[in-house]
Order: C-alpha cells, then structure tokens, then sequence
C-alpha cells in the first residue's frame, strides 16, 4: 500500500504541494485531476524523487521513501512515466528494454559480458507483448510514433516490475481516437498486471469513464476524493473545476 | 501501429549473436596484431614503424577519449592530463626508482586511478560546459606543476637523459623493434578492452546516460557512479598511451600535460567520428599523416589544419567513419529489401 502522510514542498512562496495525506490500496486505479498549476506533477515528481519534499512520509509497504534519490525509490518499486515521453532516442525499443531489465537485476555496471544478458531477455519480451510494441523491436526509439514513443515511455517503467506506477499525462498530445486507444492501454495493464496504478489526466471523459477513484488537486492541496459519482456532485468540485456546464454534459 | 520491421529476431539468434560478435573482435584484434607484427619483415623503413607506435600512443589516448564523449556524452577538455601523467608517472618510476618495466606499468596505473578518481569525483557531477572547463582547469593545474617543480619533473625541460628501459622476459625495450611489437600489443590489447567495456552492459548504461541522463536514473541507475567509473577507465587507457609515448621519446615532456594534447584528442574525435567504435582510430591515423605531411609543407601548418578541422565540424558535421558507416548501413538495408 501507498500511503503519502502530509506531503508538502513550496517554490518560494508558493505551495505547490500543500499537506497531501492520500491512500492508495494495493491494485486500486486512481486518477489524479485538477486545473492546470493544481501540483499533479509536482506531486508525482515528489513521490518519484525528482524533488525532494519539505515535509512529510511517502510510504510504500511501510517503508518511508521521502527525500530519496530516484534510483533508489524506483528500487524499492515505484515506476513511472513523463508528461513528455522520456526515453532514450538512439537506443532501440529491445535494447532500451534490455538494458532496463539489467538495471533492475543491477547489472547496469556489468564489464566483462556482453550485452545483451541472456538474463534479461524475457522480461523484456514479455514487457514488449504487453504495450504492442514487439513487432517495433528494430526501431530506434527516436523513429517511433509519438504514441508509440509514450508505450515505450511506459513499458520502461512496466518492465521494472514495479509495485506502483505513477502515469503522468499517459494521453498528452494525442488525438481523441488515440486518446482511447492508449488509456484502454492503461486499464488492461492494470488489470492484467494487478499493481497500483495512479495516472494524471486532462480529459474528463476518459476519467469518469475509467477510473474506480478520482482525486482532484487544486492548489496544491485535495479538494475532492471518491467515486466518479461522488466527484461528480460534488460542489467543491463544481465550483472550483468542472463548471457547471461540464457537469451537465457529462451526464448525456 | 502495425507496420512489420524487417529483421525480428528471436530470443535465440540474439544470443548466438552475442557470443559471435564477442569471437569475431577476439579474431580481428588477432589479424591486426599478426598483420602489424609481421609489417617490420616487409619493409625496412624506421619511419613507418615510428609511425605506428605513434598511432597507438595517441590512438588509444583517443579511443578512450571517445568512450567519455561518443558512449557517455561527458565532452572533456582535460583528458590529456591522464595522458600527461601516464607519461611523466611511467618515467619517473623507471627514473627514480629504478624499477622494472612491468612494475612501473601498474603502478603507473595505480597513479593514475588515483588521480582520475579524485578529479572525476569533482568533475562528474558538473553539467556540460561546467564540466568542459573544470576538466580543462585541472590539466593546467597538472600542467602548472609539471612546469614549476623543477626538482622533480626538470620543470619545461621535462625527464631529460632518456628513461631507463631494462629488458624483461625477453623483451627489450630499448630494441627498436622489440617496442615496435610492444606497442602494437598494448594497442590492439587496449582497443580490446575498450571493445568489451563499449559492448558490455555497462556500455548501454553509458550510452543511457548520454542519451536521457535522468530517464535513466529512473530505471535505477546510478548516474553519478557510472559516470565515475567510465572516467576512471578512460583515464587508465589514456595514461597507457602515454607511457607507450614516453617509452617512444625516451623521456616525458610538459607538452604531454598540455591542453593542446586534449584539443587533438578532441579533433580526431571529430576527423574520425564518434558513432563507431574505430572512429577515433581513423581520425588517429588521418591526423597523424595530416600532422607530418603538412609541417614538412609548409611553417603554417597551424592554419591548414584549423581548415581541415572548420570544414569536418561545420561543413560535414561528422567524422570519416560515420559517414562509412552509414553508406555500409544504407548498402545493407537496400539488399534487405531486395533479397
């Protein structure tokens, strides 16, 4: 189980992540939304360790991870992926995941073999299987599509086997059709792969949709945090959010 | 999304792969060693032979030059210090000491290590340019001191009255030929390892790094450590090269140190090409012969080669063997499709 214990972080005088206590139960899907500026990022970034937090516990499994550099925390199981696909433009889509199955096994520093271990090669191609991306074995990870790029940007985080993945934008930049196409993606992993998945997204259609649990960041802090239904209805919400005519809409 | 690839391999041509690649650069560095030893029975000339314990001086000094820019993206003006210190750590060993050559080798090694660790340590951590003139900064330090402790180093009149080279299992140094064979043998060894580091798992975490320095601190890496450690190594394969220097002139000279050293590092990067592995190689070979025809052309041969180098890096924008590799990549995907 995650749990984060009053997390908070400021840039200057402003409270990017204010006092956020949040649960996320093992296997449970959760979307993250707010207006743009809410902290949805910084947030991730604080549980990833990206930044390191002002104050509060970042629990995994009991084990507090605040304050600890990235390679440590991915280690300790929580992947994720970026808003904007970071992946590693000259390597190819095997060997990209080759090499993060090495990492993981810690073998990142191995000298006197040669890559790639036969170790790691089915992890790798099970990783490949799981986001569509094995007929693009070949490819340079700077020749993909953008989609594909950020099911590399996923597979990346997937192939760690991690116990949490945090999905920042999974649909940023993409077309409506596209948009389905890769949070289906989404839902399957997480039903396939039975781990906690938390994703931050923009389209509340594909939210309401999709997701068994919603928390909704403004200002850093939670405004909101339930069922879609409940979210929904909720006037908090509403005013400051989704407006009254989405509120509508949403309903047809 | 479904556009096939050609060429999908299975899991088990992969590893047959592997193991192949690994016999096929055993069996190359064998036929180039064989090809480079039997050279002094075909033809007489000292110069060419000096030309090619020349090349391995600087060619591994270059190679491992590349390993930090080409494989690592760590761009260093400062690697020549490691050059430098090979040079002066070796002849000041056999010098003073008075030890045998094998001795003065790995505790020259030993040196180096120590240096390349503490210098790495500070340098590593610097993003791009800062860690471009922190490099370079502490070759003139290095540089300074040669200079200033005259004592110890003979100040700019460097190690003079030649380096003691005793013979050792039957090798004599001071033989030309035997260093002939000598320097060939640690060229082609170091090119060897240098192989293994760039096609080991360690040299996809190197070519991770240069990539997305933090995607790949995120997959668990870490950066600061790897990057360390190809420092260190590239600073042990440049240091080698320069004791295969200083054996050739018999001494070390302040010039060894100097960054000019680390700028020709630099240029046959470019000459040659830091997409392959034999980039710098090339570039080495090129430079040299640029080096010797030119200087006995003309007295401004500083000039000329500031031209070769404007149109490699502006006009061209790549090395010799990028552009080989890349018509050799073109040739190969056109008779796929044909076949």
């Amino acid at each position: 189980m995650l749990e984060i214990r009053g997390l908070s972080k400021s840039f200057g005088g402003v409270k990017a992540t204010d006092n956020v206590s949040l649960d996320f139960a093992d296997g449970s899907l959760t979307a993250v939304i707010g207006p743009n500026g809410a902290g949805k990022s910084t947030f991730f970034n604080l549980i990833t360790g990206a930044f390191r937090p002002d104050r509060g516990q970042v629990l995994l499994d009991g084990v507090d991870l605040a304050g600890r550099t990235p390679p440590e925390i991915v280690r300790h199981g929580i992947g994720r992926a970026f808003q904007v696909a970071s992946i590693f433009p000259s390597l190819t889509v095997e060997e990209t995941m080759l090499a993060a199955v090495g990492a993981d096994q810690r073998r990142a520093g191995v000298l006197h073999r040669r890559f790639p271990l036969a170790e790691t090669r089915d992890r790798a191609e099970n990783a490949m299987e799981l986001l569509g991306l094995a007929n693009k074995r070949r490819r340079t990870a700077a020749t993909l599509s953008h989609g594909d790029q950020k099911l590399l940007d996923i597979a990346l985080a997937l192939v760690l086997d991690p116990k949490v993945l945090l999905l920042d934008e999974p649909t940023a930049g993409m077309g409506t059709e596209e948009r389905w196409r890769m949070i289906d993606k989404v839902r399957e992993l997480w039903e396939r792969q039975k781990i906690t998945v938390v994703f931050i997204e923009h389209d509340m259609d594909i939210v309401f949709k999709i997701a068994p649990e919603i928390v909704v960041l403004c200002y850093g802090r939670i405004l909101a945090r339930g069922t879609p239904e409940a979210i929904r209805r909720n006037q908090d919400v509403i005013d400051a959010y989704l407006g009254t005519d989405h509120h509508a809409g949403a309903h047809a | 999304m479904s556009e096939l690839q050609a060429g999908q391999g299975t899991a088990l041509d992969v590893r047959a792969d592997t193991k192949s690649t690994r016999y096929r650069d055993v069996l190359i560095a064998l036929a180039a060693f064989v090809i480079l030893a039997l050279l002094p029975a075909f033809t007489g000339s000292k110069f060419l032979l000096d030309f090619v314990i020349r090349c391995a001086a600087y060619g591994l000094f270059a190679t491992s030059l590349n390993l930090l820019v080409g494989y690592t993206g760590l761009t260093s003006f400062g690697h020549g210090m490691f050059f430098g210190l090979g040079a002066y750590g070796f002849g000041l060993m056999m010098q003073k000491a008075g030890v045998s050559v094998p001795v003065a080798f790995v505790s020259t090694l030993l040196i180096v290590l120590v240096f390349a660790a503490v210098i790495g340590a500070i340098c590593v951590r610097l993003k791009e340019i800062y860690f471009a003139f922190v490099t370079l900064a502490f070759q003139m330090l290095i540089h300074s001191t040669i200079l200033s402790w005259v004592s110890f180093t003979g100040g700019d009149q460097g190690l003079r009255g030649g380096i003691p080279r005793p013979p050792f299992l039957g090798i004599d140094l001071s033989n030309h030929l035997h260093l002939y064979v000598f320097s060939c043998a640690l060229l082609v060894l170091g090119l060897l390892l240098m192989r293994q580091i760039a096609q080991s798992p360690f040299g996809y975490t190197l070519r991770m790094i240069r990539d997305n320095a933090t995607r790949a601190s995120f997959v668990g890496i870490d950066v600061y450590r790897a990057k360390l450690t190809i420092f260190v190594l590239a600073a042990l394969f440049a240091s080698v090269g320069g004791m295969i220097m200083a054996l050739f002139v018999s001494g070390a000279y302040p010039e060894f140190a100097y960054w000019t050293i680390s700028g020709e590092g630099i240029f046959i990067n470019m000459l040659g090409g830091v997409t392959t592995f034999l980039g710098p190689m090339v570039g080495t070979v090129l430079l040299l012969i640029l080096n010797d025809t030119v200087t006995r052309l003309t007295e401004y041969h500083g000039i000329v080669l500031g031209i070769v180098i404007l149109f490699f890096a502006i006009g061209l924008r790549k090395g010799l063997m990028d552009f080989a590799w890349e018509w050799y990549v073109q040739r190969r995907d056109a008779a796929k499709e044909r076949g």
